[in-house]
């Protein structure tokens, strides 16, 4: 179990924006993980996206990391954000893009 | 074996006293649901603290058996 918890947060530690998911950017493999995607692409941010149905001992060792039982799971500078709902909340009230921009890891005008 | 809607609710509302939640069937399967919950216990925390407040009322079901419940929370205004 810390070896996994190793594992992740060297990953979290290492990316600036990071979002587990359950497939990849290009082909998300479920709803909430495409929701997540549109939003950070819609937002211009780069980020890390890290395929949770390729790796089981991450899938399971995600969810203790960050007290967090869902899939997908957004970490900004090392900082656990949310789901998707959470994301979709923030993002519609104008904080997610102002977060990623005091974070300097979004382009300044999106 | 998906849960009923009325099961959700009640375990949020047993869980956080004066809560008031709204249940939506996204899909019309009684499988994906929206729920809009109001929680006076919100107040002052943040987003992932309310979410996880509630995720603790459904007692580890989140991502098992609710593996698609869309989750909104707020205090009362």
């Amino acid at each position: 179990m810390s070896d996994i918890n190793e594992r992740i947060s060297n990953i979290v530690g290492n990316n600036d924006v990071v979002l587990f998911m359950k497939g990849t950017p290009l082909f998300p493999q479920c709803g909430f993980s495409s929701r997540a995607v549109a939003i950070l692409d819609h937002c211009g941010v780069a980020y890390e996206g890290v395929d949770v149905l390729q790796d089981m001992d991450i899938r399971q060792g995600i969810k203790g990391y960050s007290d967090w039982p869902t899939i997908p799971q957004l970490y900004v500078k090392g900082e656990f954000v949310g789901g998707s709902d959470i994301m979709m909340e923030m993002f519609e009230a104008g904080e997610l893009q102002q977060m990623l921009s005091e974070k300097q890891v979004a382009k300044a005008d999106s | 074996m998906p849960m009923a809607a009325e099961d959700i609710v009640s375990m949020i509302e047993t869980a956080l006293p004066g809560a008031t939640v709204e249940m939506r069937d996204l899909a019309g399967d009684n499988d994906h649901w929206a729920a809009k919950v109001t929680a006076p216990q919100f107040a002052g925390l943040s987003r992932v603290q309310q979410h996880k407040l509630v995720y603790e009322a459904l007692g580890g079901r989140m991502g098992g058996e609710l593996h698609a419940l869309q989750l909104t929370t707020q205090a009362p205004t």
